[in-house]
């Protein structure tokens, strides 16, 4: 088992199992980010319980940065390795002919992502801590009744989204999400060995999959954008 | 009383194998690991003895030219591969498949290594399934056969159109794993260019790395040869580019004779040469003349027509069409023997009736067979079968679920639609019978050198069964020649390991030297191919599909000249002491210079038609092979300088247990 | 048709190399790729110039011997074919045409567009095996019945050629397609999967220590493949190594 992660096999598995959690995490984070758009107080109430429930914040918040952090790692230690494989370049590759840009280009759209999660992170998390943790301001959380005056949790968001330019990356971003899981999403399966008469459905599912979560992000930016 | 002696052991045929291998001298496990044997060429043949003898425990270098043993020549076999297992239940047996291959090689070759032959070829099918060899299934799961050849039974086992592939795939994972183990020490990218007789035993060879040009000298207690044909004589033929006769030659040079070397296999059904720039022929399957009809237009004009692309062979009435199988051969048409089908097919091309711009191809036509299904098939499902449009539909559909791979092949080389336009084929030179000689334990003349698969004379006679190449070549190298070399080494467990630092291997070497330096040195105005090329061509003039006196006399005066002049204006850029394919080329085709006379030679000398060999003198009324009986042995021929000087010794064929008849397709 | 060819040329393995250009203007469209390169060497020498050397064999598509990277495609543009097969009507006249030699570190130059694949047979000296002595003293072929479906799925994965253009054109110059088949092929008959597991192991050590990178997925292998091998060999050799590691 320890030798797995040396072999490029088993780079492969980690990746995939990174990846699956991650998109797990992805499904979570939109059905949150949903409700907002009809529910301030359910989304509040939910803001409140992942902001605050000790084994979130203490186990499944570690774990989900470690797993950010090894996908990002991983991808780029696989693609160093990659590279180097090749030696000499050809002068002339076809590559479109047989693969699709998505799939030669996951370290590019990685990255934007990445890019995105600093801003992200930057916006909201780096935010979040600061106050909850670093200033120890509980102010926002202590009211669980009373929406206005409480939680701060859905006015941020609603104030997050009034600038165009922040409305502008975070869609350029999640496009590039798409293109990320459009290849993604199924790699992960083929990489896990999952090829086989279900292979197709799943690929058809995988294409729902990673236009729908980015798409319902989008859609979540645009509606408080332009409903305020 | 004949020098050659082929050591066939006494008793009834079906005993003789089982009491030599109980009678001969084996070499014990602990004496194994001192001696080394030497393997050239990993085809089935070598690949498989390579694999076996170091299982047995052998020291084993093997060497081929190609970047990987798993590119020998062997993987372009497709048929499939005989073997008298009777999982058909429809009667057949070691008898019968040793009769058929008897009596197809026009009896013409050693009763005893035929029948052990046959009686090893069971073993070969249960060696390659435990190996890993996906032969074809039946839904029940068990091994498929088909019937191969115009043979009576079902015995042919197959992979797909790939049988020669798996095969060599199989000894290629057998010898992976003594390679793994350190018991083979494989040597790509080698060229063996002699073998070096040390006090009259072959005790080692020297080779020329074909990548850096190196020449190195390599020991051994024995070498063995499983080295392919020497079609490429041809210079057009189905073999691989790469495939020549320098080892065995070299072979012969040092004392092996070289026996039958006008016996060569040439298939009807190939596709015709496109132009000056060809290089190789593609086999198409011998299948296809199942369903096909081979036809030439019978006007001259209509030929001209079609060959200034004026007139489509489709628009051609059925009365302007010559059906010449069906003609001169009414029982059995279109499917006539090998032979038979490319003489005429020769024949018409010669009276000027070829249909395309070279003038040589003739039509083999689908539109019957199209037409004949489709009615079928319209009758099975209840259509009208006057429906012109449906009946080509639903013909077309069974033509190409029977030949639709070979129909693509086709038309990605030629650019035709063959289910439109009929196809067109030509004969082309693809196996030769005729090799080294050996004796019932597969060695040469030269003690110590052995020779074995298509290399060798032994098993085919003058003509070749389909599906028994991948057979002989898998026999020689897992079940014979690991068995009886052992009697030869057994005399050797105290010899030491041999020493290359001789004088015998130094002139081998200098000798080598030599002869590449000289090459490399030349400086003369023409290339080697345009020499290849030439040959070829008198080769398949004059020594082709049917021979007469005159024109091998003629022949062999022409080669002659040629390989004078090659010698005196061969060109052959860069050096010998690097990668250098030109001079790896050049060094092949003298060999073939040598060997191309030989073969005229032993065409002129056998004045009789026998398989693959015809004599227009010697043919029947009907235009049939004549054999003769004061022709029942095999030529060996030995080596005394120029092959004009060739010595020629007398193997006669004694046939025992095989009424020897004639041959009829009437 | 008059042709540009752009050809790698490099003297030796230490050799830099670097592109040339070439003038045809001669060549049918009835010629294969080779024979196109055939014509250009007999003009190259005849003009006292180093022939281009290249790998080529059967040239019937089979021994996997030919390996050239044509206009940035590992066989050039046509599918399901080896670079002998490919015909130059599938070109213009006036085309230029880049050749290359298949690029990948463990696939080093010999000379010009010849490159050594040895790591390839070092893949197979690994395990490309079923450790059973070929003797002949073995049970009867048709003592174990095996499905049809194994069986030609079986022979599916072993029409691999062992060409090492699926190595050329993966981005990563990886050789999962080529390893997967011999793993598949072995995986899927009962004779083979006694040993599975080890040879599963022992494969792709050694196809990591030849240097090949991590395959992601990109499906190139498999377009350019001129046998057809399927990706569902990849997957298959993936939950081979995943099932022997965690056993392991």
């Amino acid at each position: 088992m320890s030798g797995l992660l040396k072999s490029t096999v088993g780079r492969k598995v980690a990746m995939a199992l990174s990846a699956f959690f991650l998109m797990i995490f992805l499904v979570m984070h939109v059905s949150i980010n949903f409700t907002s758009v009809f529910s301030a107080d359910l989304f509040n109430q939910l803001s409140h319980f992942m902001g605050t429930n000790p084994l979130i914040q203490g186990v499944m918040q570690p774990i989900l940065i470690i797993g950010v952090v090894f996908h990002f790692v991983m991808g780029f230690v696989l693609e160093a390795k990659n590279k180097a494989s090749r030696g000499v370049r050809y002068v002339k590759n076809n590559a479109v002919a047989n693969s699709s840009w998505m799939s030669r280009n996951m370290l590019l759209s990685g990255v934007v992502i990445l890019a995105f999660l600093g801003l992200h992170f930057y916006d909201f998390w780096v935010h979040e801590m600061t106050v909850k943790y670093v200033e120890g301001d509980m102010s926002g959380l202590i009211d669980p009744n009373n929406v206005e005056s409480g939680f701060r949790y859905y006015e941020e968001l609603r104030e997050k989204f009034i600038s165009p330019v922040r409305v502008g990356i975070y869609t350029v971003s999640f496009v590039l999400l798409a293109l990320h899981l459009l290849h993604g999403f199924g790699s992960a399966f083929q990489s896990m060995g999952a090829n086989n008469k279900y292979t197709k459905a799943l690929k058809g599912f995988g294409k729902v999959y990673a236009i729908g979560i980015p798409l319902l992000f989008v859609f979540i930016a645009l509606f408080h954008h332009f409903t305020h | 009383m004949s020098i050659l002696d082929s050591k066939v052991p006494e008793g009834p045929l079906a005993d003789k194998w089982t009491n030599h291998k109980n009678t001969i001298d084996l070499v014990n496990p602990a004496n194994k690991r001192l001696i080394d044997v030497i393997v050239v060429g990993t085809g089935l043949a070598g690949g498989s003895a390579a694999a076996t003898l170091a299982e047995l425990g052998y020291n084993v270098k093997a060497f081929c030219y190609q970047d990987s043993p798993r590119r020998a020549h062997s993987i372009a076999a497709q048929g499939g591969i005989n073997a008298a297992k009777n999982y058909q239940g429809d009667g057949d047996s070691n008898y019968r498949l040793f009769y058929d291959t008897v009596k197809g090689g026009d009896y013409r070759s050693r009763e005893a290594n035929v029948y052990r032959l046959a009686e090893v070829s069971s073993n070969i099918i249960d060696q390659c399934v435990a190996q890993g060899v996906p032969f074809a299934r039946d839904y029940g799961g068990l091994l498929d056969n088909r019937s191969f050849g115009g043979v009576l039974v079902s015995r042919t086992f197959y992979a797909k159109g790939q049988t020669g592939q798996q095969l060599l795939l199989g000894a290629y994972s057998a010898m992976n794993r003594q390679i793994g183990r350190g018991k083979i020490k494989m040597y790509n990218r080698h060229e063996m260019l002699d073998v070096v007789i040390v006090d009259g035993k072959a005790r080692g060879i020297i080779t020329r790395n074909l990548v850096t040009g190196e020449i190195e000298r390599h020991a051994a207690h024995a070498v063995v040869l499983g080295t392919g044909g020497y079609g490429n004589v041809f210079y057009l033929s189905t073999n691989a580019m790469g495939s020549n006769v320098t080892a065995a030659w070299k072979a012969h040079k040092r004392g092996a004779f070289f026996a039958n070397p006008c016996y060569t296999q040439i298939h009807p059904t190939c596709i015709p040469v496109s132009g000056d720039h060809q290089s190789k022929l593609t086999l198409m399957s011998e299948s296809l003349r199942n369903d096909g009809r081979i036809w030439v237009p019978k006007k001259k004009e209509d030929v001209q027509a079609i060959r200034e692309g004026k007139l489509k062979p489709t628009d051609l009435a059925e009365e302007d069409r010559d059906y010449y199988l069906e003609r001169r051969y009414p029982a059995f048409g279109n499917l006539v023997p090998r032979d038979v089908a490319s003489r005429a097919a020769k024949e018409r091309c010669d009276a000027g009736y070829g249909v395309n711009a070279t003038g040589e191809a003739v039509y083999l036509d689908f539109a019957a067979a199209i037409e004949r299904y489709g009615k079928e098939q319209a009758h099975v499902k209840g259509s009208d079968e006057n429906d012109k449009a449906l009946v080509k539909k639903l013909g077309k559909e069974i033509i190409k679920a029977k030949y639709g791979n070979l129909f693509q092949m086709y038309e990605k080389i030629v650019d035709q639609n063959p289910y439109e336009t009929p196809m067109m084929i030509y004969p082309a030179v693809h196996y030769t019978m005729g090799g080294v000689w050996v004796d019932y334990n597969l060695m040469t003349t030269v003690p110590g050198l052995y020779c074995i698969g298509e290399a060798n004379f032994s098993d085919h006679g003058a003509n070749r069964l389909g599906a028994s190449a991948l057979m002989q070549g898998l026999a020689d190298g897992y079940f014979v020649l690991p068995y009886t070399i052992g009697d030869y080494l057994a005399d050797d467990i105290r010899t030491g390991p041999i020493s290359t630092e001789t004088s015998e291997f130094e002139g081998s070497e200098r000798a080598v030297r030599e002869l590449l330096d000289k090459l490399v040195s030349n400086n003369g105005g023409k290339s080697v191919d345009h020499f290849h090329k030439k040959l070829g061509k008198i080769m398949w003039n004059k020594c082709g599909m049917s021979r007469n006196e005159k024109e091998l006399k003629e022949a062999i005066q022409e080669i002659k000249a040629l390989r004078e002049e090659f010698w005196k204006d061969v060109k052959v850029p860069g050096g010998a002491n690097e990668y250098n394919e030109e001079l790896a080329k050049a060094m092949r085709v003298a060999d073939f210079l040598e060997l191309g006379e030989l073969f005229a030679k032993d065409a002129l000398y056998r004045e009789e038609s026998a398989g693959g060999h015809f004599r227009e003198e010697y043919q029947t009324e009907e235009g049939e092979a004549k054999r003769r009986k004061e022709f029942q042995f095999v030529s060996a021929w030995e080596y005394k300088g120029a092959p004009s000087d060739a010595v020629l010794h007398k193997e006669d064929l004694v046939y025992k247990n095989i009424e020897v008849k004639e041959r009829s397709y009437k | 048709m008059k042709l540009t060819l752009k050809i790698w040329r490099q003297k030796s393995a230490q050799d830099k190399g670097r592109m040339v250009d070439y003038q045809l203007d001669d060549v049918s469209p009835d010629m294969s790729f080779l024979e196109m390169l055939d014509v250009l060497n007999q003009q190259l020498i005849d003009n006292g110039d180093d022939p281009v050397a290249f790998d080529h064999d059967c040239r019937e598509g089979i021994c996997g011997m030919c390996s050239l990277y044509i206009n940035g495609e590992a066989h050039g543009p046509d599918r399901g074919i080896t670079t002998c097969q490919l015909h130059m009507r599938m070109f213009d006249d006036g085309d230029t045409i880049y050749i290359e030699p298949f690029r990948a570190k463990a696939f080093p130059v010999i000379k010009d567009l010849v490159v050594d694949r040895s790591s390839f047979d070092r893949i197979q000296h690994a395990g490309g095996f079923i450790s059973v002595n070929t003797s002949g003293n073995t049970i009867d072929a048709n003592a174990i019945p095996i499905s049809k479906h194994a069986a030609d799925e079986a022979m599916d994965a072993a029409t691999c050629i062992g060409c090492g253009a699926c190595v050329a054109s993966c981005k990563n110059s990886s050789a999962m397609l080529f390893v997967s088949a011999k793993v598949s092929q072995f995986a899927l008959l009962p004779q083979g999967q006694v040993e599975a597991a080890d040879r599963v192991m022992n494969m792709v050590k050694q196809m990591d220590e030849e240097g090949f990178g991590n395959c992601t997925n990109t499906g190139a292998c498999e377009v350019e493949c001129p046998k057809g091998i399927s990706l569902e060999n990849i997957a298959r050799m993936n939950r081979e190594y995943l099932s022997a590691s965690l056993k392991g």
